[in-house]
């Protein structure tokens, strides 16, 4: 039987991977492990993750599904910045140490995992479908045309994958855990700039709150971390467009 | 009160009063000089003239009332829970209640020759 290989095994270069191990079950202290592993140059950030776990340390706990940048699990803070693993190739990075850790703003459940229901559950709030009574399904059911125009008011904010990077970026959820967060504003911008929508007095009532969408002070560190290009700053700052009555 | 309401009134605040503060800067520096405009009977002269006190009075209601919605929004970010936020919003009130009852006091009691 052939000797399972490492795909990257046979690269010259190698990097040092420091990983954030914890355990708040046990204890609440965060330990670093570190491991050098080979890469290439379209190594990731995952793929160097994943090469730990099946040759040095088994117990590394990390969250993944896709690959692709579609799945939204694999977010971590990366050498600091928050970032999709499986999104950032190592070579990229211009660094010989890689740091992962889990992201900030969410409890941690082990190692790289965080409990992302908060960022869930917010974002059920926002009622993230259509309502439009006339969008049930029914004997006489009609289509919903939209110009190319209509669309482009909402499309990119539709790209959300709900990865948190932009929670685990946003410096007032770091103070203030009842902040609605960027993914939660942004998705209710997406379906108030949606013309089919008929609910964006209730989406506007939901985040008219005191820990709602006031509480963004601009930093726009969501909009420069989220991997698919959303631009959650430019959605809340429309958002209030609607409720200071600049927009209808 | 929807806190849209009260980020509409803190930021129509902000605007008022950096309007009457810079006219009040230009007074200051157009009228005589900055140094004379400071001098103890200038600055009891302005109390004097009352449409120069109203415009003190409203900077002061702008600004107290700007001023401590600004340091409620920053206490309600620091630390959250029902009634800490509660204590957090009427101690704002009255603080700002208060400083604008004693700014007008001294305004009032200046503008009528009181001192």
């Amino acid at each position: 039987m052939a000797e399972e290989q490492s795909p990257t095994e046979a690269s010259s270069k190698t990097v040092t991977l420091r990983i954030a191990k914890s355990n708040p079950e046990h204890d609440s202290a965060s330990q670093f492990a570190e491991f050098k592993v080979p890469y290439e140059r379209w190594t990731t950030v995952l793929d160097a993750i994943l090469d730990v776990k099946k040759h040095m340390d088994h117990s590394v706990a990390v969250r993944y599904s896709c690959r692709q940048a579609s799945c939204g699990s694999c977010g971590m803070k990366i050498n600091g910045r928050p970032g999709l693993a499986c999104f950032t190739k190592i070579s990229e990075l211009n660094s010989d140490v890689v740091t992962v850790e889990p992201m900030n703003n969410y409890p941690i459940v082990r190692d790289l995992v965080v409990d992302l229901e908060g960022m869930f559950s917010t974002h059920k709030k926002m009622k993230p479908f259509i309502i439009n009574e006339e969008s049930e399904v029914t004997a006489n059911t009609k289509e919903f045309l939209q110009t190319p125009e209509q669309v482009e008011e909402y499309i990119q904010f539709s790209n959300c994958i709900k990865c948190g990077l932009c929670n685990s970026a946003c410096p007032t959820m770091a103070t203030d855990s009842s902040f609605l967060g960027p993914q939660a504003l942004t998705q209710a911008y997406r379906y108030v700039a949606d013309n089919r929508d008929k609910g964006k007095n209730e989406r506007l009532k939901i985040i008219d709150e005191s820990h709602g969408i006031w509480r963004c002070h601009f930093a726009g560190s969501c909009s420069q971390v989220c991997p698919k290009g959303v631009d959650p700053a430019m959605g809340i700052q429309m958002l209030r467009g609607y409720l200071l009555g600049f927009k209808k | 009160m929807r806190e849209s309401i009260i980020m509409k009134i803190h930021y129509g605040t902000a605007l008022g009063a950096v309007v009457l503060v810079a006219v009040h800067v230009l007074f200051r520096i157009t009228m005589m000089s900055y140094g004379d405009s400071l001098q103890y009977e200038n600055v009891i002269a302005n109390y004097k003239f009352v449409p120069y006190a109203i415009m003190l009075e409203l900077i002061l209601v702008l600004l107290s009332v700007h001023g401590f919605n600004g340091l409620r929004v920053i206490l309600i970010e620091l630390k959250q829970g029902r009634s800490y936020e509660k204590a957090v919003t009427y101690g704002c009130l009255a603080a700002m209640a208060i400083l604008i009852a004693y700014g007008s006091r001294t305004i009032l009691m200046t503008s009528m020759g009181m001192t």
